[in-house]
Parts: C-alpha cells; sequence; structure tokens
C-alpha cells in the first residue's frame, strides 16, 4: 500500500500548486501552533475541560476569511479557534480565554466553544447557530445590504433538523448566507459513510441552494474560485454551501481518536502543511520556526497571568 | 375591549414606534392574520417586518435570537405553545445563556408568544400549559398574559429585560373583557401583580396567572356567597423570575394561608416554586402550608366532558379552599 504516499507525493511538488503568501502562510502556521501548543497543555494536565482543535483544516478560515469583511457576521463552532484567529490574529486573548485567565475574550466564561467578539460567535450546540445566522442575515439583508453571515458547519451536523430549517428559510427569503461546510470526513467518532444518507450537494440542491465543492488546500486558489460566488451571495442576497473536503488531524477533542495509524499516517502527507514545506522549502521553516516561537512566548506569558474576573450577570 | 384586540393593539403600537421590530411566526400574515387571529391587520401595515414562516418552530426562533443578536427585535408566534419544545433549544441553549456566556451581558430582545391551554377541544398536544418546563432558566424571563395587564406596557417590560422572554397566553383569554371584575371586588394593580380584593380582611389569598385568573374570581364569590370566606386575589404578570411586590407580602400577611392555582399538571411545576418562595419568606407567620391547586395529572382529551374533568376549574378551586379552611 504505497501507491497512495507516492501519488501524493508527487502531488505535494505540482508546480500548477501555487505557494502561499508568507502572510497567509505565517497565518496557517500560527493556527497551527495555538493547537499543537493546546494539546500540549493538555497532556500537561494545565487546561479544564475540553477543546477541539482545528489541525489540518487551518487554511479554511484563512481562505475564507480575506474574502470576508470585518462588517459580514461570522458564526463559529465546537472547532472554532481557527475562525477566531484568522479573524482577529489574537492568539493570547483566544488561550486566556480558555485557560481562564486576565485578558480571556470572555470573561473566561465561554472557554474554548462559547465566544464572542465584535460579530463572530460561536457556541457549543451542533447546527443551533444555523437559524440564528439566518436572523442575522435577514437583519443585514434590510439594514446592511452587501453584508453577508458567514457560518461554519462540520459534515456530522448535517444530521441536525436546524440545519435543514434554515436552508429552506434562507433559500425561500434570499437570505446572504455564507455556509462554509468543513467536512472531514469524520464526526467525533463516526465516519462520513455513516452518519450521512446522500451528499451534502445533494442536500443544498433539494433546496435550491448553490453548492461549490473544494478539494484543495492551495489558498490563493480557494479564494479566485470563490470570489465571485462569495460577491454574488452579497449583490443578490441568496445562500451558498461551500463544502471544503478536508482532514482532521488531530483526536476529536483531547486524546480520543480510534482511527488506524496507517490512516492518519497518510492524512498528514496530505496536509497542507507537508505541502506547503515542499512547495516553499526556503521560507518554510523560517515562518514555521517564527510562529511557534510567538506561541511559545504567548503561551508563556498567558500563563503567568492570574484568573480571569466575572462580574456574572 | 377583548383581550386579544388589546393584544393585537400592543403588537401593532410596537411595530409602529420600533422600526427594528419583527414579528414572525407561521400564518401570522393577512388575511389569515395567525391561527388566533392576533396578528390581524399587522401584515398589511408593516408587510416586510410581520412575516409568515415555514413550520420550522426552532429556526423561527433561532431567527429571531439572530435578529436580537444584530440588535432588532423580535416577538415570535408559537401557533400552539406546545410546539415550542420544538424551540426550546434555541431558548434553553442559546438565546438564554448568550445573555451571559459571553463574559459580558449581551442584550437579547425578544419575545416568544406561546398560545397555551385547554378547554377549547384541541386535544392533548395542543391544550397543555407547558411553562413549568421553562422555569428555572437563567436568563429566560416567563410571563402571562391577563385581562389585568395592559399588553402594551407588558410588552415594553420584556424588551426593557434585555433578555428573552417566553409570554404564555391562555387561549380561553383572547375573548374575554379587558380588566372586568364585578362589585363587591375591586381591582389595584402594583408592581406588576393585580390585586383583586375584598373590604375587610381576607381568610386566604390565592394567587392565579391570568389563565386561571377568572375561574379562581368564579370561586371567590361562590365561596363568599355560599360560605362566607373572603379572598384576596393576586395575578403577576410576570412568572419567573418570581419577585414579588410588598402588596404580595402585604395580601400573605393579612391572610396566612396561601393557595396558588395553575392550570399545568401536578410535578415540578411553576406554583412549587411559589410555594417554596412564600414558605421561605413567611413560614412563621402561615396558618398552613401553601396548598398547590392544579390539574389532575394526565393528557388532556378532546371530548368536551373529558376535558373539563381534567382541567382546574372553578368548583376544584371552590372546594380545595373550603376544604382545606374548613376541613
Ligand atoms: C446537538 C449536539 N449533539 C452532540 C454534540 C456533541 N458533539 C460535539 S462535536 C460532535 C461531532 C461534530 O461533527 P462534525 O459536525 O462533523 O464536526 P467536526 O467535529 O468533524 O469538526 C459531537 C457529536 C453537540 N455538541 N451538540
Amino acid at each position: 500500500m504505497t501507491r497512495p504516499s507516492t501519488a501524493l507525493k508527487g502531488e505535494t511538488s505540482d508546480p500548477a500548486v501555487s505557494a502561499p503568501q508568507d502572510a497567509d502562510l505565517s497565518l496557517m502556521l500560527m493556527i497551527r501552533a495555538f493547537e499543537l501548543k493546546l494539546l500540549d497543555l493538555y497532556g500537561r494536565g494545565l487546561l479544564n475541560g475540553t477543546t477541539h482543535t482545528c489541525l489540518g483544516q487551518e487554511y479554511v478560515p484563512v481562505a475564507v476569511e480575506a474574502l470576508l469583511d470585518p462588517r459580514d457576521h461570522v458564526f463559529s463552532n465546537h472547532r472554532g479557534h481557527g475562525h477566531y484567529l484568522a479573524r482577529f490574529r489574537d492568539p493570547a486573548g483566544l488561550l486566556a480565554e480558555i485557560m481562564g485567565r486576565e485578558g480571556a475574550v470572555c470573561a473566561g466564561v465561554g472557554g474554548s466553544q462559547h465566544i464572542h467578539r465584535d460579530r463572530f460567535l460561536s457556541t457549543g450546540v451542533q447546527g443551533e447557530s444555523l437559524p440564528v445566522a439566518a436572523g442575522v442575515a435577514l437583519h443585514l439583508k434590510r439594514s446592511e445590504p452587501g453584508r453577508l453571515a458567514c457560518v461554519y458547519v462540520g459534515d456530522g451536523t448535517f444530521g441536525e433538523g436546524a440545519v435543514y430549517e434554515a436552508f429552506n428559510i434562507a433559500s425561500l427569503w434570499g437570505l446572504p448566507l455564507l455556509v462554509v461546510v468543513e467536512n472531514n470526513g469524520i464526526a467525533q467518532s463516526t465516519p462520513t459513510t455513516r452518519h450521512l444518507a446522500g451528499s451534502i450537494a445533494g442536500r443544498a440542491a433539494a433546496f435550491g441552494i448553490d453548492h461549490r465543492l473544494v478539494e484543495t488546500s492551495d489558498v490563493t486558489e480557494i479564494r479566485r474560485t470563490l470570489e465571485p460566488l462569495v460577491s454574488r451571495v452579497r449583490s443578490r442576497a441568496t445562500p451558498l454551501v461551500v463544502e471544503f473536503v478536508t482532514r482532521r488531524l488531530g483526536p476529536h477533542s483531547k486524546g480520543d481518536d480510534t482511527r488506524p495509524v496507517r490512516a492518519l499516517e497518510e492524512m498528514r502527507e496530505q496536509d497542507w502543511y507537508a505541502r506547503c514545506a515542499a512547495a516553499c522549502p526556503g521560507r518554510f521553516p523560517r515562518l514555521d520556526a517564527e510562529a511557534r516561537a510567538h506561541i511559545d512566548a504567548v503561551a508563556a506569558e498567558v500563563m503567568a497571568r492570574g484568573p480571569s474576573q466575572w462580574e456574572g450577570s | 375591549m377583548r383581550v386579544a384586540e388589546n393584544l393585537n393593539a400592543a403588537l401593532a403600537a410596537l411595530l409602529a414606534r420600533e422600526p427594528n421590530l419583527y414579528v414572525l411566526g407561521e400564518d401570522v400574515v393577512d388575511p389569515y392574520g395567525g391561527a388566533f387571529k392576533i396578528t390581524r391587520g399587522l401584515s398589511t401595515d408593516f408587510p416586510d417586518r410581520v412575516l409568515s414562516t415555514p413550520i420550522s418552530e426552532n429556526a423561527i426562533t433561532g431567527v429571531a435570537a439572530g435578529l436580537a443578536l444584530a440588535g432588532d427585535l423580535a416577538i415570535v408566534e408559537i401557533m400552539f405553545g406546545d410546539f415550542a419544545a420544538l424551540a426550546f433549544d434555541q431558548l434553553f441553549n442559546f438565546a438564554s445563556k448568550s445573555v451571559s456566556m459571553y463574559g459580558s451581558r449581551l442584550p437579547m430582545r425578544m419575545v416568544v408568544r406561546c398560545p397555551v391551554g385547554g378547554g377549547r377541544g384541541y386535544g392533548p398536544t395542543h391544550s397543555q400549559s407547558p411553562q413549568k418546563h421553562f422555569v428555572g432558566i437563567p436568563g429566560l424571563a416567563l410571563y402571562e398574559l391577563s385581562p389585568f395587564h395592559d399588553n402594551l406596557a407588558v410588552f415594553e417590560e420584556m424588551f426593557a429585560r434585555e433578555e428573552p422572554c417566553v409570554f404564555f397566553e391562555d387561549k380561553v383569554l383572547y375573548t374575554r373583557r379587558m380588566g372586568a371584575v364585578e362589585p363587591p371586588f375591586s381591582v389595584e394593580i402594583s408592581g406588576g401583580v393585580a390585586r383583586v380584593s375584598l373590604d375587610g380582611p381576607p381568610d386566604c389569598v390565592i394567587i392565579a396567572p391570568g389563565g386561571v385568573a377568572h375561574r379562581a374570581l368564579a370561586a371567590m364569590r361562590s365561596l363568599l356567597v355560599e360560605e362566607e370566606i373572603a379572598c384576596t386575589l393576586l395575578v403577576p404578570s410576570r412568572l419567573y423570575p418570581f419577585d414579588p411586590p410588598d402588596l404580595f407580602d402585604a395580601a400573605v400577611r393579612a391572610a396566612r394561608r396561601v393557595f396558588v392555582v395553575e392550570e399545568s399538571t401536578a410535578g415540578g411545576t411553576w406554583g412549587a416554586e411559589v410555594a417554596h418562595l412564600v414558605h421561605r419568606r413567611h413560614w412563621g407567620r402561615l396558618d398552613l402550608p401553601v396548598t398547590l391547586i392544579h390539574s389532575p395529572g394526565g393528557v388532556i382529551p378532546t371530548a368536551a366532558h373529558l376535558e373539563r374533568a381534567a382541567l382546574v376549574n372553578e368548583s376544584t378551586i371552590h372546594s380545595t379552599i373550603r376544604g382545606t379552611l374548613r376541613g
């Protein structure tokens, strides 16, 4: 079974795949370093509760965020660190939130899954935010035409009825709703083949909603493809489903990964990290070292802070 | 003026005054105007803000939460309050939590209107009083329609809380008149609680929200005439958090015997919450433990005679009070 990896190695050095700009690469590396740091802190017993890392999926919000305006609303989910960091580039505020330290974005109340800042909001119940995002899109359509509500959702969440209630309303009412599906092939421990009948494209089609499948992790190419589609969400106020075929490299939350080692290895070979390392051998090690050093410094600084204060409410 | 007209006028006044208020619900637009006609005329005057939705209780409530999040105001009509079960997640895990779970207070101005209660033969899934299932959720306030409380003021109060509210509307009230009590009773309102009383000291206090208030009043009249038992009735507008005004405590002190009436079936009820509060505040001076009067447990049948037997009514209230006070 060496064929897949050989084929993939060929892909990573494909000259047609463009190397990311420094800024994008640095951001992706920063998110990666952040998530690895969280797993490390967990391993050392320094984090309370649980958290879900977006290892392998970092490029999705990095690609998408560049298509958004700060006045667009973003709805994130349980796997939302990348979404937050791509929007605010604030690892200290997020880590303080996750660790309950001073300077926490939400005073340590929300933790990893419940973050609200400006027009960004995440929550921990699967599917719940789609109707809410539709409501915000309704507001935007009337009060701020040209703005949109972007909601991130996993493949497993397509089991929830709220998703379809929101699809129906968004399509009927012509709401500027951008649904970004991170299809990483698994929901907690259940593979997509065991939880999703039909396809996400078919479900979007059932509601008359445009769907675009994105299989590459090349942020420049992703933006080139999506830019006109996202503009149409704004100008015509219609919903759009963008489905990313992506990979969850890490465990679901802390250490709960039951997938075979071999499958994980194959995913690592297809990972954007390996592809970028191969595509830009000169600057990659330097930018990666910078990102890790930055997150090391942030973590050391945040861990030295006192506990977060909450007035209660 | 009938209660339904007062409610309709309140919604119209709010839509006229608040350019960012939406009214959402199934079949709420004209000419239908909602299953109970409460929204009649509103979509004609405000077509872009009074919207008929698909049959999607979860999504409608979520959409309202999204509007509230973006700074708008929203009123949702759940066609029958029983179906609020389908919106429970949006209320319990999203709208109410959002007020505080992000570390600083996030105003959420939204009201979910729930027509509730039996007496109209709609059967087991269209006649319940689900108030008790929503009691005690942090950040979620519960109100109940009453003939004694002007609805415009009640809605103003709900929005001023800046947290999601559920407004229970007993369907049997829609056709009743606002505010009417006949002599020798008189009514006085203070701090959101209406007090219906006689001159002179009462033998007991009855606490009954809007949907059962008229049944309690009828029982008060027969208790007075037949038994010379004098009752004071307290009708709160807000059910939860239950934080009654001084008038309430004064009435309890004067009577020392308290009954709570609700249409909900027994078990983990709003009345139990009120009894707990009264006991905590007044235990030493009560003659009796607070007595709860509610519908017997069980589904609510459709047939009129069976439905009547299943719901708390004037005679249940009368006999419980007489039996408790006279033995
Ligand atoms: C309503 C609800 N049910 C169950 C869960 C527990 N849970 C959290 S994440 C998750 C899997 C979600 O899978 P998917 O949508 O594919 O996203 P992914 O984790 O793969 O990013 C589950 C079952 C939840 N948070 N909410």
